[in-house]
């Protein structure tokens, strides 16, 4: 065991997978010689050389369109995004392509490629630095989508991803890469060294998609919400003194509707959380689930804690995140007596 | 005179009631273009993509550098697929106007493009093929069962019913899937070569699209991480001169050969005429050879004619001028190997019109067996569970509950 932040906790998942695998390369934008601009891939080139850690132009669509074709010739790509916000160029490649290769061709072409890329807001990063697009990619079927909130879940997590035969959206919250955020940017940073999950083992490991992580057993209401909003979460319900039950999704394809309806079964109440935006957001499918498989266990409206239906705004920042307040409120709407 | 911006906007040569005119296509007499060493530096072959790299004349005879001095026999196998390739796409065509397949895309007068690229490749080479490239899968010896079940969407379907026809694909035969989304394989081909280049393994990836699908963002990813990696690609830009109705100025071949833009990649372009079997197929093996020894990509710029509509969906006579292909100045692919054969004494109508006969019974030997699989109103059908297989390796529980809930209302 070693204390990692997420950075390194993603650092390691690719250095054992690249010891492990010949088959596995990396690629992207400022990813080799630099190592990322979140140095994610730091000194991985130099372990493993120029033709297993690619430098690649600045051109997403190509990125995607790459990964596809070396996957399909027998090697295991994991391509990063700089920003989630800078996906959208690969979009048609993703959506057209990786995701219904296997599909469309009836099983006999597949290419396992994992999207890499650093999401969500809280680093004063504005419109083009802080989008939470998990959405768009639930909607397409054939993707897994994926989104650690510790560093111990990311790197089991980016394990399972690049050994995993289906494509990956993987994203990663970066204002969680150097410690658990609560939403309160005036606090002093907390790094990952003070929690529990900044322990990592260094070895191989994997965190399964599908299930989701209870995080805060409790019994007045049911938090679910995955990435930076675990951590928002648990401290709006810690302040209120609520018992709250915390669901860290981890992965929303697949959805781990079991422990999600088992814990709303019990409460009777519902918070879901995320940073994305509210209409259309994944919130809106997950409380479909609720309300599809256990309405008539539920003793309260189920609130949606999210980001305003606005692009994110730079000067903004703090009055647009959904921050302890919002979930705040929420949680007491939640728990006014019916 | 006072200066002005204009908008200008590319006009077709000849719509309907107009008389066809090709006098804007540029050409170079046959075995007029000099061919240059294999690892020639982009730079110094900039001419290759403004000649026309020609090897048959009109009389049929193969001329200049370029001549590929091929076999009578492997001539002859070359102008069988086309043939076949031909009378597959007219039977298919008929089918599909008698209402038993939904739709079908020809590739009539484009046979040598597919043809003559693949037997100037080894089958380790894979393919990654546009909508039009059926003489591909013919040269590379799919069966025709195998072709028209997946136009059936059949029990035979290679892609179990989920495809539109024409969108085949062969894991044995080393050619990738096709997807309806246009120039997607382009830069697919070329992650194929750099992963083969990675791996250190001999074989090289070949792409096609058409002029028109050369504006797509794809095309530029291709020729860019081509050129930055070096990857032993072939990128084949098949100039059919239409997209359905767009000419292609709309692409941007007013200005320049479409094979131009190699060059400002660094990659050579090499416009070659597409109807001229021994010109595609020795420009082909050129660029075959800077793959296999380390000089990179190449890209290749057919210039032919899409003698039919682009599908069963569009009227030609709508929108250009009829019978225009009777005019193309660079003829019929199969009517110029046929020619130059007869001219060598190792062809005669009479084995041409034999041939004829035997791929026609082939053909109708094929339709029969395939129908017997299964078409879209009688016979065997696909299951319809198999709607929700191979989205993931293994189905996820959401797709196992809705796949039960179609069974109930199956009933």
């Amino acid at each position: 065991m070693a204390q990692m932040n997420m950075v390194q906790a993603l650092n390691s998942a690719m250095d054992v997978m690249l010891g492990r695998d010949p088959s596995v390369v990396l690629m992207g934008e400022d990813i080799g010689y630099f190592g990322g601009v979140f140095r994610v891939t730091e000194g991985l080139q130099r372990k493993y050389g120029e033709h297993r850690v690619l430098d690649t132009p600045i051109a997403e669509g190509g990125i995607v369109a790459t990964a596809i074709g070396m996957a399909v010739n027998g090697l295991r790509p994991v391509a990063e995004i700089q920003f989630a916000d800078y996906i959208y160029p690969g979009f048609d490649q993703i959506c057209s392509e990786l995701a219904r290769l296997r599909y469309r061709s009836a099983g006999d072409f597949y290419a396992p490629v994992t999207i890499r890329t650093p999401c969500g807001g809280g680093i004063r990063g504005g419109q083009t630095h802080s989008q939470s697009p998990e959405a768009i990619f639930t909607h397409v079927s054939g993707l897994k989508v994926v989104m650690p909130s510790n560093p111990r879940d990311a790197k089991g997590l980016l394990i399972t991803a690049i050994e995993c035969d289906d494509p990956v959206i993987f994203l990663e919250p970066k204002r969680l890469y150097n410690g658990p955020f609560d939403g309160d940017p005036h606090k002093p940073a907390v790094p990952w060294s003070t929690h529990p999950k900044g322990e990592v083992d260094e070895g191989h490991y994997t965190v399964p998609f599908g299930r989701a992580d209870v995080v805060r057993a409790g019994a007045a209401v049911t938090v679910v919400t995955y990435g930076t909003m675990v951590y928002v979460a648990a401290a709006a319900a810690a302040a209120l003194g609520i018992d709250a039950e915390i669901i860290d999704l981890r992965s929303l394809v697949p959805l781990d509707v079991d422990t999600i309806c088992r814990s709303v079964r019990k409460t009777g109440r519902c918070v879901i959380a995320h940073e994305a935006t509210r209409l259309s957001g994944f919130g809106a499918e997950i409380l479909s689930v609720i309300q599809e498989e256990c309405f008539w266990d539920l003793e309260a409206p189920i609130q949606r804690v999210t980001g305003w239906d606005t692009p994110y705004p730079h000067a903004f920042e703090w009055e647009y995140f959904p921050g302890q307040k919002r979930v705040a409120l929420a949680l007491e709407t939640v728990m006014e007596p019916t | 005179m006072n200066k002005r911006s204009r908008l200008h906007l590319p006009r077709a040569p000849a719509r309907p009631g107009e008389a066809p005119d090709f006098g804007y296509v540029a050409l170079s007499p046959a075995g007029a273009v000099a061919r240059p060493d294999v690892n020639a530096r982009a730079r110094d072959v900039e001419d290759l993509a403004v000649n026309l790299v020609r090897v048959l004349d009109d009389a049929g005879a193969a001329l200049g550098p370029w001549h590929p001095h091929l076999d009578a026999a492997e001539l002859q196998v070359g102008l069988r697929h086309m043939l076949l390739t031909r009378l597959y796409d007219e039977r298919m065509q008929r089918t599909q106007r008698a209402g038993k397949i939904s739709f079908y895309i020809r590739s009539l007068g484009e046979e040598a493009v597919s043809v003559a690229s693949c037997m100037a490749l080894r089958p380790g080479d894979m393919l990654f093929p546009s909508y039009r490239n059926q003489g591909l899968h013919i040269a590379r010896g799919m069966p025709l069962v195998d072709l028209m079940c997946q136009l059936l969407s059949n029990t035979r379907d290679m892609c179990k019913g989920r495809q539109l026809p024409v969108m085949y694909h062969s894991r044995a035969a080393n050619i990738f899937s096709i997807s309806g989304n246009l120039a997607t394989q382009f830069p697919q081909a070329v992650g194929w070569a750099m992963a083969a280049a990675i791996k250190g393994e001999d074989h090289l990836a070949a792409s096609w699209l058409g002029e028109g699908s050369s504006a797509e963002a794809d095309f530029h990813h291709a020729l860019l991480f081509a050129s930055v990696y070096q990857a032993p690609a072939i990128l084949n830009v098949v100039n059919n001169q239409w997209a359905i109705s767009t000419f292609q100025g709309y692409a941007g071949g007013e200005q320049r050969s479409f094979a131009a833009r190699g060059p400002g990649y660094g990659v050579p372009g090499v416009r070659v005429d597409g109807n001229d079997f021994l010109a595609v197929y020795a420009v082909t093996r050129w660029a075959a050879e800077r793959a296999r020894t380390g000089a990179g990509p190449t890209l290749i710029e057919h210039v032919t004619y899409r003698a039919a509509a682009h599908s069963t969906s569009d009227d030609p006579t709508r929108y250009r001028a009829k019978d225009d292909h009777l005019h193309w100045p660079l003829g019929d692919p199969i009517e110029r190997l046929k020619r130059h054969l007869i001219r060598s004494g190792d062809w005669s109508e009479a084995r041409h019109e034999a041939l004829i006969a035997e791929l026609e019974a082939l053909v109708s030997a094929s339709w029969k067996e395939a129908v017997s699989y299964g078409t879209m109103s009688e016979g065997p059908k696909l299951d319809p569970d198999l709607m929700f297989e191979d989205v993931f390796e293994k189905m996820p529980a959401h797709l196992i509950k809705q796949r039960d809930a179609m069974r109930r209302e199956r009933g």
